[in-house]
């Protein structure tokens, strides 16, 4: 059969090759949410501002990077940052810039949807207290869109949790890459994949299930 | 206090106001009234600058309000607004929501911003709910509060869009009260209502639209007493009769 042997894996051995790829991967996640949120809400701001100099650049950014692979972006951008600056990034900071940028597209469908289930009628609200564009979505829609998109944007960022590990196309240090290390230094691949799994399963789960509970929460608020 | 000259409006080919003129003075109370999509909520949104016009001149306070010049936000901040559906913040209390636009607008101290809000919570008789959400509220007491905070701007004048269309009929007359007694201490007023009562118990004028065009604009007794229309007549013996 497999003969499978997780003995090697002690919490030396994790410490030592594991942490500082977990500690990068939700780094990275961390990172690229929030400014993935920031510049993904003002794309959908962009885009629903009615002005066609702001639309369509904000648009034609959403739909490009929507449609290609991130693992390609992540490739992309690692080669050809070098090539125009004329120095090396590094795989790490590499991986931050162009995650935030990558998921800055789907924050800002989520966002635009948030923005788009606000009534008109909040916005004629903030405008007839005497609000700016600016204060009455600051103040009124956002974050009432933030609050309607928080399940979605939560469940965005685990997807964004699990791509993390295509940041391996580099030869960032990410958690996927702590095990891997692992796996060839002690020969034991199949534990290692299958370990990094589970973790990736469990952390991903419980997540899910926090945001499950969470919706809930919302709903009754409301 | 209210000038509006000649107002016309188009949604594309369609024309939502046909040439809308009438006046408002300081203190008056002016009801207007007529069939649904009778342009008189366009009308109303128009005179604080929420509805763009093509044609015509809405002067508020002395202040062209179509003009491209014109700061509305700096406007809006002293023209007070009610709407049919409350338009509360949902996110916010009320104690915040009473807050937010003299904080953030006009710039007060949150200290006497919630000093003004609770007095005027008071005022409408919900002081004790003034840390519940807007959605913990029944429709009426949304309303009154809706008021409050409109009043708490400090406005020269209130504009109400039907203002109890959207409310259960028991709810009705706890808001239509503090309307008459905004009333009866002086504000300027103009109120796209249905409710006659309210009309003749305290209007001084009362404006009928249809299809987009200021039918009749008459003093509240010559009004009931003789529409000259018949439009308006035809209208009031259908909201009268029941």
């Amino acid at each position: 059969m497999l003969n499978l042997d997780f003995g090697f894996l002690t919490a030396e051995v994790l410490s030592a090759y594991v942490l500082k790829g977990f500690l990068f991967s939700v780094q990275l996640t961390f990172v690229a949410m929030l400014g993935g949120i920031v510049l993904g809400t003002l794309l959908a701001l962009m885009r629903l501002s009615g002005h066609a100099w702001l639309m369509m650049p904000a648009a034609a950014y959403v739909n490009t990077m929507r449609s290609i692979p991130l693992v390609m972006v992540i490739l992309w951008f690692f080669l050809l940052i070098p090539l125009l600056t004329g120095r090396p990034l590094g795989a790490e900071m590499s991986a931050l810039i162009t995650f935030t940028l990558f998921e800055a597209a789907y924050y800002s469908e989520i966002m635009r949807a948030g923005i788009q289930s606000i009534p008109r009628g909040q916005i004629a609200a903030g405008y007839a207290l005497g609000m700016t564009y600016a204060q009455t979505m600051r103040l009124v829609v956002l974050p009432q869109a933030f609050r309607n998109m928080l399940p979605v944007l939560l469940t965005q960022t685990i997807i964004l949790f699990q791509d993390t590990s295509l940041v391996y196309a580099i030869g960032a240090y990410d958690l996927l890459k702590g095990f891997e290390l692992v796996g060839k230094n002690f020969n034991r691949p199949v534990e290692t994949y299958l370990v990094a799994a589970l973790i990736y399963f469990v952390i991903s789960f419980s997540l899910s299930t926090l945001v499950k509970r969470l919706q809930a929460r919302i709903s009754i608020i409301r | 206090m209210i000038e509006i000259r000649n107002v016309s409006k188009w949604y594309g080919q369609f024309q939502v106001l046909t040439d809308c003129s009438t006046k408002i003075e300081k203190g008056e109370v002016v009801v207007v009234c007529g069939p649904s999509g009778s342009g008189k909520s366009t009308l109303i949104k128009c005179v604080n600058g929420l509805e763009s016009f093509q044609q015509g001149e809405v002067i508020v306070n002395g202040i062209s309000v179509g003009d491209a010049k014109t700061n509305l936000p700096k406007l809006r901040a002293h023209v007070g607004m009610v709407f049919q559906h409350f338009e509360l913040f949902p996110h916010l209390t009320i104690t915040e929501n009473l807050e937010i636009g003299q904080v953030k607008v006009l710039g007060r101290s949150r200290d006497e911003a919630r000093e003004r809000g609770l007095k005027l919570l008071d005022r409408v008789g919900l002081r004790s709910q003034a840390d519940k959400y807007p959605g913990q509220l029944s429709g009426g007491q949304q309303q009154r509060v809706a008021i409050a905070r409109a009043l708490a701007m400090d406005p020269i004048c209130m504009l109400f869009d039907e203002p109890t269309s959207a409310l259960d009929p028991e709810m009705i007359n706890e808001v239509l009260d503090v309307m008459v007694e905004l009333a009866t201490e002086g504000m300027t007023m103009m109120v796209v209502t249905h409710e006659m009562g309210f009309a003749r118990k305290v209007a001084h004028r009362v404006i009928f639209m249809d299809q987009g065009r200021i039918i009749e604009d008459a003093a509240k007794e010559d009004f009931f007493g003789t529409p000259r229309s018949e439009r308006a007549q035809l209208f009031l013996s259908k909201i009268l009769g029941h």
